[in-house]
């Protein structure tokens, strides 16, 4: 996993709520066997109309937007738990996704592959909005050691939360998965407590 | 000692360490896996060159990507084939049990672990797929997970989470008639919103719960997630352990006597506090259908759409646009053009019992196509033993192999650009069942008195 500090970066706004991963990346793109190339079907039946025209009505197809930073609505990431919604956002080249309020198991899903769920609140999420609207060139900066969110220049600034232990993770591109090997012992022990018990 | 709530109970017993101001390392009892959100882990274990710690804690079925018709002939589909062809490999080179295509045990994954006797209560059990909730109608703390986390379990037989607040959600009263276990969950999820559950685990009860059937009780903790809660549970009774006893995995002689006495110990203590409790009347409750986008977008069968109220339901306009449907007007007479009968939520025995009941000597809509899809092998077995199979070809309904299906349309089984299409699934987001498919979300009672009269029908009408 990549090491995420500080990023500054321009955004791209989705002011929809409750986007479900069935809308970040359909079934029928699922049938891939390794982790790459998902970013090409991000947001797949919203980004192209039929017959596979881009829809010039879609902020991705819009000219003049880009960024590392995706803004979207309440509830952000419901539905599915296919991972692949994480791995399409961050293949697409988006390293934070700001919102009020993430579902849980985007969330970990997002945390497990370096993707940096930003919480906010809805005052703030929705000046970020208006923001954009006014200006869709902004660049917000989001510190992960500081575990704040600022768009520089303005005193608009908020602090987000982050688990201290998924924040070493995410500081150092450590992994789950080397947690868990490093608690062997451990789980033996449990296992072999639970085979007494159940004696 | 504190009183403890029935999810504190399990989930207590199964943690293995615990992180200061960090998430719990927990125990895995029972893991399921699938064609599509497992390949990436086996390969992350073979790039760590490490094993899967208890194999016989894995139990691995084709059911996302496989198609419902000719099942013994091999997948035309090159990607689906070569997903479903790695499962086989994996199984095999990691030694974990497959009841892949062509097996007696194959079907969909929260269908076969129930009726084969693997899930039980008091254990914990994920999949690589958000509808594990279904398992919690056991008495088991069973969530969906993420690939890198099924990478984990397979690994370690662990995975690390933050343990969720809990909730309880109180269903008291009789259901009227033409009311199913599905209304209720989708009139609770119209209640509380896709998000009102997210940070949660549930706990339903009350006697509108516990009079229901096994079968009854998957379908309402499958739709856990549609209201965001991480699952939900069901404390066990008599009507558990009935449905467990027997089954093919399930304990057997003195085992059964010793496991039954713990299991019994399974329930939320008196005066054990919840986090959150919500109070549902059963006789609110009418037959439920959808007409959004998200499962909350959910009214009784005779009410009418919300109306969109300018900047503030962008996404209610969204959804109505998508579904091309009228704010203020009413669904009842919409023509449908589809009627899919399946997935993990609706496509067990009584559901097809509960269909082929209504629709017997009558015939559905001839503008309508209606499909039903059983869970599992043994589903479709047993629905042939009991004629089932007969009486639904008879009324136009085609019976198909076991299989997710048009559930969230990976395979051929997808609902065309723009048509209607009454479903028994869980999700009626955008393009679900297909680009541009439109999707309601209702009961198999409800679908099939659609599929009989071509357009939306409340069900009640057809009873007595």
């Amino acid at each position: 996993m990549e090491k995420f500090e500080t990023l500054i970066s321009r955004c791209v706004p989705l002011p929809l709520t409750d986007v479900d991963t069935d809308q970040v990346i359909p079934a029928r793109f699922l049938k891939a066997t390794d982790r790459v190339g998902f970013g090409d079907n991000l947001f797949r039946d919203w980004r192209y109309l039929e017959g596979d025209i881009p829809n010039p009505d879609f902020i991705l197809n819009q000219p003049g937007i880009t960024g590392q930073v995706l803004v979207a609505g309440k509830n952000f990431g419901c539905g599915s738990s296919r991972e692949h919604a994480a791995w399409a956002i961050y293949d697409y080249g988006f390293k934070v996704v700001v919102s009020s309020f993430f579902a849980d198991i985007f969330k970990n899903n997002a945390l497990n592959n370096g993707l940096l769920p930003v919480q906010v609140n809805e005052n703030f999420l929705q000046a970020l909005f208006s923001k954009l609207e006014e200006d869709p060139s902004l660049q917000i900066k989001v510190s992960l050691e500081d575990e704040e969110i600022s768009v520089p220049g303005t005193d608009m600034k908020e602090k987000f939360e982050i688990n201290p232990y998924k924040k070493y993770c995410l500081q150092q591109g450590f992994d789950d998965i080397d947690f868990l090997l490093s608690k062997k012992s451990e789980i033996e022990n449990f296992e072999e407590f639970r085979l007494v018990a159940a004696r | 000692m504190e009183p403890k709530t029935l999810f504190d109970k399990i989930w207590d017993s199964h943690v293995v360490h615990t992180i200061e101001n960090g998430p719990q390392v927990l125990y895995i009892d029972r893991h399921f896996i699938h064609e599509v959100t497992s390949p990436q882990a086996f390969a992350g274990l073979r790039k760590r060159d490490i094993g899967v710690r208890r194999p016989g804690q894995t139990i691995a079925t084709a059911d996302h990507n496989v198609p419902t018709k000719d099942q013994h002939l091999p997948i035309k589909d090159a990607l689906s084939k070569h997903q479903v062809d790695t499962l086989v490999k994996n199984c095999e080179e990691f030694g974990v049990e497959l009841y892949g295509l062509g097996h007696p045990y194959q079907g969909i994954v929260h269908v076969i672990g129930p009726e084969l006797g693997i899930t039980q209560p008091g254990m914990t059990i994920v999949c690589g797929d958000s509808h594990t909730s279904t398992h919690g109608a056991f008495g088991t703390i069973a969530f969906g997970i993420g690939t890198s986390e099924v990478e984990q379990v397979l690994a370690t037989q662990c995975v690390l989470q933050r343990k969720p607040n809990t909730m309880k959600i109180q269903v008291d009263g009789t259901l009227k008639n033409g009311v199913v276990s599905k209304d209720i969950i989708l009139y609770i999820i119209s209640q509380i919103s896709t998000s009102g559950g997210t940070g949660y685990f549930v706990e339903f009860c009350g006697s509108a719960i516990t009079s229901l059937s096994m079968e009854a009780r998957m379908t309402i903790c499958n739709m856990s997630i549609e209201m965001g809660a991480r699952g939900g549970m069901i404390a066990p009774d008599e009507t558990t352990f009935e449905y467990i006893r027997g089954r093919q995995f399930a304990p057997k002689g003195e085992e059964w006597d010793k496991k039954l006495a713990h299991w019994k110990t399974f329930k939320t203590d008196e005066g054990a506090v919840f986090d959150k409790e919500i109070y549902f009347k059963a006789g609110d409750i009418e037959p439920m259908i959808t007409y959004g986008t998200n499962p909350s977008m959910g009214i009784g069968i005779t009410g009418s759409i919300p109306v969109a109220n300018g900047q503030a339901d962008v996404t209610l306009e969204k959804a109505l646009e998508y579904m091309d449907l009228q704010g203020g007007s009413q669904l009842l007479g919409q023509k449908i053009d589809y009627v899919f009968i399946g997935s993990c939520t609706n496509s067990r025995i009584e559901d097809l019992r509960m269909v082929a009941e209504l629709v017997k000597g009558k015939k559905k809509a001839s503008h309508v196509n209606a499909m039903i899809v059983p869970g599992s092998k043994q589903v479709e077995k047993q629905a042939i033993e009991e004629g089932l199979d007969r009486v639904l070809a008879e009324a136009g309904f085609e019976l198909r192999q076991p299989g997710c299906s048009a559930c969230l349309g990976m395979n051929e089984d997808k609902v065309p650009r723009g048509k209607y299409c009454i479903s028994t699934s869980n999700r009626n987001f955008e393009g679900r069942q297909g680009p541009g498919a439109r999707t309601m979300l209702a009961s198999p009672l409800t679908a099939a008195a659609a599929a009989i009269n071509g357009h939306i029908t409340d069900v009640r009408e057809m009873l007595n």
